[in-house]
């Protein structure tokens, strides 16, 4: 059963300039799937696109429930006085009413979703005063939370130390096995051949499916165009040396 | 020492200038934290000084000051978001021109001859002239901002913390930015007859960063920041007493000087 579906997917901030189009695929419960593209390539704007939050938007958009996102850490505020359970708490806001307090249950939960990331002990510390890579967990442990049975993540293991890569591949790879559906926005092209499905986007979807049918050279020269670098023994590489947001 | 705090209180007119602080400092302080959590201080400021029409046609007019209040700030926040939204002049020199222009209107207004000799209340309140009538309705307009504060607090909080990822979390950022300029606007209607125009911002602006400095946790910095408002208004009255200076720039400085010594005690 599909968890994601998009056909002919199109949009973008302004009207008449569309930062993608002609995006068309599916997932099914428990695959992941790599979106690659350069900066600028149109990665976050199909998020938003699915999240439903791009201000045009045309073609289909099918998903199984409200997505769960989690965004690049820095986007989060780190003067903002909440503590690593207080994050992952808000998890539960979306399902719980606005005159209910958030109780042991929801506690429990967001507990729970800290241990799996691996920072229970960290739970009281102030956000803002993790490292990147704790954050980032963090992060995840919100969307843990929020038991969505699709999660969008926007490079998730991007500046984040082994220890923290380590703990979110792993999450990730349970999360794949509880049947959810999982895009992962990402530059790192080794990792991506990993994932079951793969989406390379370069304003327009230059190609989905399986790694060993879309990551070929010609597609991932069509992909990046001057950032891809070529290696020893023919594996690409991304210049990601000029990374905006 | 009892004495010292006690004695500013003996009077009618400084028992209800104190009602009215400890009703302010309720709504006023824990809003400061939201106004600081969005970034949107400038905003605070600008519809203040920019309601100050109002105040004055109220003034002319006859009418209670906390009308001519609201009128000022439906204008000013009206004129404030057009001229923010002039591509020719820029986001924050669209709300500078429009807040300057407006306070203007309001001195040529206020120093016209048909006007009553009261520039002076209109600028910086008439705390000690609080009536009882005055704190009725910036009672009801201070239950209005701190119940609507609650009613939104997770979705406040998830919009100022996280707005890439707000919308999945149940919160329209836009929606609740918007809700938390209309409680400014309510806000800065309930605290101009007290405060007037120019220093109402600085009971809503100071005990918020104060308790930011302070407080580890959302929920513990906006109990603080009602806690220091309520504290720069009882300080501001005691220290307005004992030094014959007028009470509202007594309370807008103690508010000044309590953030001020929040940042030093947590450098």
């Amino acid at each position: 059963m599909s968890l994601v579906r998009t056909h002919d997917l199109a949009g973008g901030y302004t009207p008449g300039r569309d930062a993608i189009e002609g995006v068309s695929f599916a997932l099914e419960a428990g695959e992941m799937a790599g979106i690659l593209g350069p900066n600028g390539g149109g990665k976050t704007t199909l998020f938003r696109a699915l999240l439903g939050e791009l201000p045009q938007r045309r073609g289909t958009v099918e998903l199984a429930g409200s997505p769960a996102y989690v965004p690049q850490t820095d986007h989060a505020r780190l003067d903002f006085p909440v503590s690593a359970l207080d994050v992952a708490l808000m998890g539960a806001y979306r399902r719980t009413p606005f005159y209910r307090r958030l109780g042991r249950g929801e506690r429990a939960t967001a507990e729970a979703a800290l241990e799996r990331v691996g920072l229970a002990d960290r739970a009281r510390v102030r956000f803002g005063t993790l490292s990147g890579g704790q954050r980032q967990r963090v992060l995840i442990a919100r969307a843990l939370v929020q038991d969505a049975r699709v999660l969008l993540l926007d490079e998730p293991l991007s500046g984040v130390d082994a220890p923290s890569a380590v703990r979110i591949e792993s999450v990730l790879a349970e999360l794949r096995g509880e049947g959810r559906a999982l895009l992962v926005a990402t530059h790192d092209v080794e990792q991506a051949r990993r994932f079951e499905r793969v989406l390379c986007l370069h304003r327009r979807q230059i190609a989905f499916g399986a790694p060993a049918e879309v990551l070929t050279a010609p597609v991932l020269q069509e992909t990046y165009g001057d950032e891809l670098v070529v290696l020893e023994g023919g594996r690409a590489a991304v210049n990601v040396g000029h990374h905006h947001h | 020492m009892l004495a010292w705090l006690t004695d500013p209180f003996q009077n009618g007119f400084t028992q209800r200038a104190l009602l009215e602080v400890l009703v302010l400092a309720l709504a006023c302080g824990p809003l400061g934290v939201w106004i600081l959590l969005y970034r949107q201080s400038y905003a605070a400021e600008s519809i203040s000084h920019g309601m100050l029409p109002g105040l004055v046609l109220a003034a002319l007019a006859g009418v209670p000051l906390v009308v001519g209040a609201g009128g000022g700030v439906l204008f000013a926040a009206a004129a404030i978001a057009l001229a923010g939204r002039d591509e020719r002049l820029g986001g924050d020199s669209g709300v500078a021109v429009a807040v300057s222009a407006l306070f203007g209107l309001g001195a040529l207004l206020a120093l016209s001859p048909e006007a009553p000799p009261r520039l002076q209340e209109l600028l910086f309140g008439d705390l000690l002239g609080t009536s009882l009538g005055d704190i009725a309705a910036a009672a009801v307009l201070a239950v209005v901002v701190a119940g609507a504060l609650a009613f939104a607090h997770r979705r406040l909080a998830a919009s100022a913390f996280d707005r890439s990822a707000a919308r999945s979390l149940g919160a329209e950022p836009a929606r609740w930015e918007l809700v938390l300029l209309v409680l400014l606007a309510v806000a800065t209607t309930a605290a101009a007859p007290a405060l007037g125009s120019l220093l109402l911002v600085a009971l809503i602006v100071a005990p918020g960063a104060a308790a930011l400095r302070l407080a580890g946790r959302l929920p513990a910095a906006l109990a603080a920041a009602a806690g220091i408002a309520a504290l720069a208004g009882v300080a501001g009255l005691v220290l307005s007493y004992h030094l014959g200076i007028a009470a509202g720039a007594s309370v807008a400085l103690c508010a000044a000087a309590l953030a001020g010594a929040a940042q030093l005690r947590h450098a």
